[in-house]
Parts: C-alpha cells; sequence; structure tokens
C-alpha cells in the first residue's frame, strides 16, 4: 500500500521533471524554454519532496520510533518551500537578463519591451 | 520594530530546523541557543528588512498565505498540463504583452510576479512599479492588450492584493 503511494508520488515527480528536459530540447528559444524549465522541475520536486516526507512519516509510526525521521520529513518539506519561493525569481531574472541583452522572442506576436529596456 | 520581526521570523525557522532533539520536542540547550543566534542574525540584517516588515506578524496574514497554497498549487497542476500539451505538439504562439495591474507596494508585486511564473503559460520578464504594469511573456497570445490581469492571472492579483498590504 505504502510502496504504492510513495511509487505514484515518485512517478509523477520524475514525469515532469523528465518533461522540463524534454521541453528544454524541443522548444525554439529561451524564453521558452524558461516556461518548460521553471515550472515542470518546481512541480516535479515537489511531488518527489512529497514521497520523502510520506515515507518519513510512515517509517517513524510503522517501523522505528526515531525522531530523526521526523527530521528527515520536516527539512525536506523546508527544502521545498524555499525551492518555491526562490525558483521564479531565478526565471525572471534570467528573462530579464536574456531580453535586456537584445534577445527578441522567436515567432513573437507582439513584443511590447522591444526597445524599451 | 523591524527587530522583532526578523527575530521571530529566524526563531521560528531555528525551531522548525532543530525540532526533535528531545523526543519530538525541543531540548533547553536547543532553544537557549536559538535566542541568542537569533539575536544576533536580528541585530545584524535589521536595517536589510525594512520598517514595514512587520505587518506579516499579523496572524489574519498567515490564514491568508495558508488559504493561498491551495489556489497557487492547483494553478500549477494547470499550468504544467499546458506545458506538457505544448511540449508533445509544439503548438506555441509566444509575445511578450503589457499587463495593467493596479498593486501599492513591492511585496504586492512579488507575490503577483512569482504566482504568475508559476501558473499557466506565462512568465514575468519585466515589473514596473512607476507605470502600474508587468510585463509577461505569454506562451499562447490571445489577447495583445489585456485591460486587466484576469484573462492573465486569474483571482491571482486580488490575491496579491489582499496578502502584501
Amino acid at each position: 500500500m505504502i510502496e504504492w503511494i510513495i511509487g505514484i508520488f515518485l512517478a509523477i515527480g520524475v514525469f515532469f521533471n523528465l518533461l522540463a528536459s524534454v521541453g528544454i530540447l524541443r522548444f525554439p528559444d529561451v524564453y521558452t524554454r524558461i516556461h518548460a524549465a521553471t515550472k515542470c522541475t518546481t512541480f516535479g520536486t515537489i511531488f518527489i519532496v512529497l514521497a520523502t516526507v510520506t515515507y518519513s512519516v510512515y517509517s517513524y509510526y510503522w517501523i522505528q520510533k526515531d525522531p530523526a525521521w521526523i527530521t528527515i520529513g520536516i527539512h525536506s518539506a523546508l527544502v521545498v518551500i524555499f525551492l518555491v519561493l526562490t525558483n521564479p525569481v531565478g526565471a525572471h531574472a534570467i528573462g530579464r537578463a536574456a531580453r535586456k541583452s537584445g534577445i527578441a522572442p522567436y515567432g513573437a506576436v507582439i513584443d511590447e519591451l522591444e526597445g524599451k529596456l | 520594530m523591524s527587530f522583532i520581526a526578523v527575530f521571530i521570523w529566524s526563531y521560528v525557522l531555528w525551531l522548525v530546523l532543530t525540532a526533535g532533539s528531545r523526543g519530538l520536542l525541543w531540548s533547553s540547550q536547543e532553544l537557549v541557543a536559538g535566542v541568542i543566534f537569533s539575536a544576533i542574525i536580528a541585530f545584524a540584517t535589521r536595517d536589510v528588512i525594512g520598517e514595514k516588515a512587520s505587518r506579516f506578524l499579523n496572524p489574519v496574514k498567515w490564514a491568508g498565505f495558508i488559504a493561498y497554497t491551495p489556489v497557487l498549487f492547483w494553478g500549477m497542476v494547470k499550468a504544467n498540463l499546458d506545458v506538457a500539451y505544448r511540449v508533445i505538439t509544439g503548438r506555441i504562439k509566444p509575445g511578450i504583452v503589457r499587463v495593467p495591474v493596479d498593486l501599492e507596494n513591492d511585496a504586492q508585486y512579488t507575490i503577483l510576479s512569482n504566482s504568475i511564473t508559476l501558473t499557466p503559460g506565462t512568465l514575468t520578464v519585466d515589473a514596473c512599479p512607476e507605470e502600474k504594469a508587468l510585463y509577461v511573456h505569454w506562451i499562447n497570445v490571445t489577447d495583445k492588450e489585456p485591460k486587466s490581469s484576469e484573462v492573465i492571472a486569474g483571482s491571482f492579483e486580488k490575491w496579491a492584493r489582499r496578502l502584501g498590504r
């Protein structure tokens, strides 16, 4: 039972991380690649950490009453909070730097930032 | 006042990081060491965090952030299915659009642009608080000159305005 839950979480996480890599290969320019890289890696990592948390809580209650299991769970949950807070800021910085150095979005139907930065 | 804000924030973080040193709770040595280190951190960074940061100590605001979490998570689920669809089919129509927003302070801009980056098909490229606008790279442009952030971000502007006030 618990193996199935953890397995499903890991499968979702790895699938979205794989999707991010495929997206980086398939998309045409830097902005669309940032789309794939930011959203999918954040989401996939949330599910991988969710699997870790599930496993640590399960181990604490049914295998061995050792607080170290709870520590593992809490620390991984903190990692995911920091990742969700910092990942979009990094994406924003890369996108803004790319636009400032004059890279036009590929196949753009509209570009409001043309000549502004 | 900002000293107290940083102190509480870093002490809570310390408590979360050191939970489990006595059973599931904290040993008294950990608690005392936490007070000392949080005081040092708070004294060193009280000018960095700014005077208005203490408004985030309001418990009503924490309830707001907790209520915001499932909204943001559901947005992220939709965003990822959207990106999955576009990676597989390769059907994109990108562009950078100017989105007028009605926000007052920097915290609201931060919350809104981070939410926009994490939710369907949009990426904040530049934020201009002077002209009250965000420049958003949209992967599938359906509206070239949006009048509000409704088409881009759904209800996130309302959430950002409430949370960052």
